[in-house]
């Protein structure tokens, strides 16, 4: 695939957060360390997250079939729950934070929580954003035909703009979130619950999974799992002396590297 | 200022003559077609030019009051045009007359300083005199007389302390988060496109024992026992250099650091540039390299260990951070890398906080003799004084006060006997109400290079964990920077320098094998099915 789908997917997905980056936030040193400690939040709720994922995969005992889908779903699930808590501890540390601030500083504003509520919304969908999407693009560089099997081939655009969607909900999710907090509506913190669901929830339209395999390249050295996209298109690793192996053979148009 | 006139009547002659004679010169060259005299009117065309910059020089010495921005006046503007004069001179390889010689300028530039400033700030007390001129005595050690440090740490009202404490805590863990994200994305750049760096090719003496063995429980051992003996190495290395401080070997450590240096700049860099053009299927003849090289080293070795502008002497450090982290990246085998990572983080953190640890002793002697530590090994982000530079600058002067703060620590080495520190300081507040912004705003928080170097080891090792997955460098990476932040935090909150690696690199670890082992199949599985959560 080429460079300007790279690019181009690149800066869909990223772009607008780049900008909103930039003008918002690089300006100011605390508003950059409240949106990596937003990232770090999200990162940890993520770790957690699969940890209990891995957990509930070790206790089924690795079955395949439509145990592992149930798994999936309830990951998915339990992912967007411990997201929300996240959320709002990092709002709860926030307040104290902003609370130390301004007895420390009484002249100067401290951040309004608003501000910090955009800040943390916009270091979670970054995380996000960043963590669903980077692999993808880097896949994109290497060779290979998207749409092989008969599925989309508009599957980097795709990807793409789900990825700045789910960026810019986490930013609204955000400020929605902390606004409920400050103003102790509770059920908001429901809707945006929901609404996460929601958004998790948009499967592409051919409804099922996409097929199994992951496409392994051997090296000599050692064995290279590559990103399992493999109905989407075919992969040929870059790496000397690989061979890309699928199941079955006959699909991979490029055998040998 | 009767001496301006006349050196001004002088160097006009002087231009005229010169100018002439090269259009003289040229006509004739084309003429009577000699390619020899059209060479030499070329040549002084260099000296006409050498003697436009002298006249600009002495048009910004006439104004020589000082003003609110430049203490000095202009008269130090001479100086600063000085080398480009010597420069041109040089080319044209002329002897060039001295007009108004710089020194005389200087010495009556010199005598003048000390007490405008000592003016400027009459209000303060006497210690802050008396401070100055410990520390103008102390200038012998840093080997550069030309840095005229006005200083003055004024008391200041109680209450600003802590405001100015945060106030300046979020600008300094930015102006340390810049160049740490600098050094990670040069080594895992280098990494991922670099295929030299990820080959195993033999291992450092300091880690004998082969990773390559039959069962676990085997490699683990050689694992650890690579561990110990790299950091029994590092503990040796840096007992020593603390005896030698007490000593006072100077000269022989300097000699230590700059062979380092030497060999970082010419060596590595060599190696490196090889590497990368390789890659990239470039093609450079041997003089070009040479040049490159050589270039590239000894500039470096000049902003490194005498002076430069800072922003170069930064990106210096950076670079040879990332040069060191690479070749650690290269020649330690897997699981000892892992294992060195802790066990140095443990020992930095010993070796900062107990009463008896080498760092400690090494800084509390350099506090009694109020030295700087060597400037070398640790990365500044105040501004230094530079020659020429005409605007009072207090930071610097606290960044030399540094090691005169109580408890500054500096640590360990790594294998090549090139002492890095990994920890932090941060300078005392020397500001005062009325200051302006500028100088607010250089004071500079310092990290060790050992930092740095472990830090991008440890993104650098996930990066080349070789799934070409970029979730667990990302992760590290932001794990890395909140560890640097709460350490920074930390030393906000206990104003003593505190070891920079504990926390950092705990975070680090616990983010690579968790996202390693758990995240990735979870975000691999996720994307699969094209789920976004």
């Amino acid at each position: 695939m080429t460079a300007a789908v790279f690019f181009g997917c690149a800066f869909i997905a990223f772009g607008p957060a780049l900008a909103l980056y930039v003008f918002t936030i690089a300006t100011e040193p605390l508003r950059i360390i409240f949106l990596i400690a937003g990232a770090f939040f999200w990162l940890v709720s993520l770790l957690i997250s699969s940890l209990f994922w891995f957990l509930a995969r070790l206790i089924t005992d690795n079955k395949d079939g439509p145990m592992q889908k149930y798994l999936l779903i309830f990951g998915v699930l339990l992912s967007i729950f411990i997201q929300e808590m996240f959320r709002f501890a990092y709002y709860r540390l926030l307040k104290k934070a902003s609370e130390g601030l301004k007895s420390i500083n009484p002249d100067e504003t401290a951040p309004s929580m608003r501000l910090l509520a955009y800040v943390s919304g916009l270091g979670f969908g970054i995380m996000s954003g960043v963590f669903s999407f980077v692999n993808t693009l880097s896949n994109s560089l290497g060779p290979g035909t998207v749409g092989i099997h008969g599925d989309s081939p508009q599957f980097f655009l795709n990807s793409a703009f789900m990825t700045l969607v789910v960026i810019l909900l986490h930013v609204f999710w955000g400020i929605v979130f902390f606004d409920a907090c400050e103003k102790k509506k509770w059920y908001v913190l429901l809707i945006v619950l929901l609404t996460h669901l929601l958004v998790s929830a948009q499967v592409p339209a051919d409804g099922a999974p996409r097929r199994s395999g992951l496409a392994k390249a051997q090296t000599s050295s050692a064995d290279i799992t590559l990103p399992d996209s493999k109905p989407l298109l075919c992969q040929v690793s870059r790496k000397e002396g690989t061979r890309c192996t699928f199941s079955p053979e006959s699909a991979c148009p490029y055998s040998s590297r | 200022m009767g001496c301006w006139g006349r050196n001004r009547g002088r160097l006009l002659c002087m231009l005229l003559l010169t100018f002439m004679f090269m259009v003289l010169e040229v006509v004739v060259s084309r003429v009577t077609a000699s390619l020899a005299m059209l060479s030499d009117s070329f040549h002084m065309l260099s000296d006409v030019l050498a003697l436009v910059v002298a006249l600009v020089a002495e048009r910004f010495a006439r104004r020589t009051h000082a003003t609110q921005k430049n203490t000095f006046g202009w008269i130090r503007a001479e100086v600063r045009l000085l080398p480009s004069r010597a420069m041109l001179t040089f080319m044209a390889s002329d002897s060039e007359e001295e007009v108004c010689d710089e020194r005389t300028s200087l010495m009556s530039a010199e005598s003048p300083s000390p007490r405008s400033c000592l003016e400027a700030q009459q209000g303060e007390d006497g210690e802050s005199a008396a401070q100055w001129r410990s520390q103008e005595s102390e200038e012998d050690f840093e080997d550069d007389p030309d840095r005229y440090i006005c200083s003055g740490v004024p008391g200041r009202p109680p209450g600003l302390e802590e405001e100015l404490t945060l106030k300046y805590g979020a600008k300094h863990v930015i102006m340390l988060f810049v160049p740490v994200t600098l050094c990670m994305i040069v080594v895992v750049a280098t990494i991922k496109s670099v295929r030299f760096y990820t080959e195993k090719n033999g291992q450092l003496i300091y880690t004998p024992f082969t990773e390559d063995t039959a069962s676990v429980g085997q490699r683990l051992l050689n694992s650890v026992l690579n561990t110990l003996i790299m950091i029994t190495v590092i503990v040796v290395m840096t007992i020593f250099l603390v005896v030698l401080y007490k000593h006072r070997c100077y000269k022989f450590i300097h000699g230590w650091l700059i062979m380092s240096s030497l060999m970082l700049l010419f060596l590595f860099t060599y190696i490196y540039l090889g590497e990368v053009l390789k890659t990239y299927s470039v093609a450079m003849d041997y003089p070009t390299l040479l040049l490159t090289v050589w270039n590239f080293g000894a500039v470096g070795m000049v902003c490194i260990h005498w002076k430069g502008p800072l922003l170069l002497q930064q990106a210096y450090l950076i670079m040879i951070s990332a040069l060191m982290a690479l070749v650690f990246i290269k020649y330690l085998p897997e699981w000892s890398a892992w294992v060195i990572l802790g066990a140095i983080s443990v020992y930095d953190l010993v070796a900062v906080l107990c009463p008896k640890g080498p760092l400690r002793m090494l800084v509390e002697t350099a506090q009694e003799r109020n030295e700087p530590i060597f400037p070398a090994l640790i990365y500044s982000s105040a501004m230094v004084w530079t020659v020429g530079m005409a605007k009072l600058d207090p930071s610097s002067q606290g960044a030399l006060q540094l090691p005169y703060d109580p408890e500054m620590e500096e640590d360990s080495y790594d294998s090549f006997g090139e002492p890095s520190y990994p920890d932090v300081f941060e300078p005392p507040l020397p500001g005062y109400p009325g200051e302006e912004l500028e100088e607010e705003e250089e004071r500079g928080v310092k990290l060790g290079l050992g930092d740095f170097i472990f830090y991008s080891v440890l993104v650098g090792k996930a990066a080349a964990a070789g799934n070409g997955d970029w979730n667990t460098t990302l992760a590290c990476f932001v794990a890395i920077l909140i560890g640097l932040c709460l350490t920074l935090l930390l030393l906000a909150v206990f104003r003593k320098a505190l070891p920079a690696l504990p926390i950092s690199i705990t975070f680090g670890l616990i983010f690579y094998f968790s996202a390693d082992n758990l995240v990735r199949p979870f975000m691999d599985t996720l994307a699969s099915h094209q789920l976004y959560i």
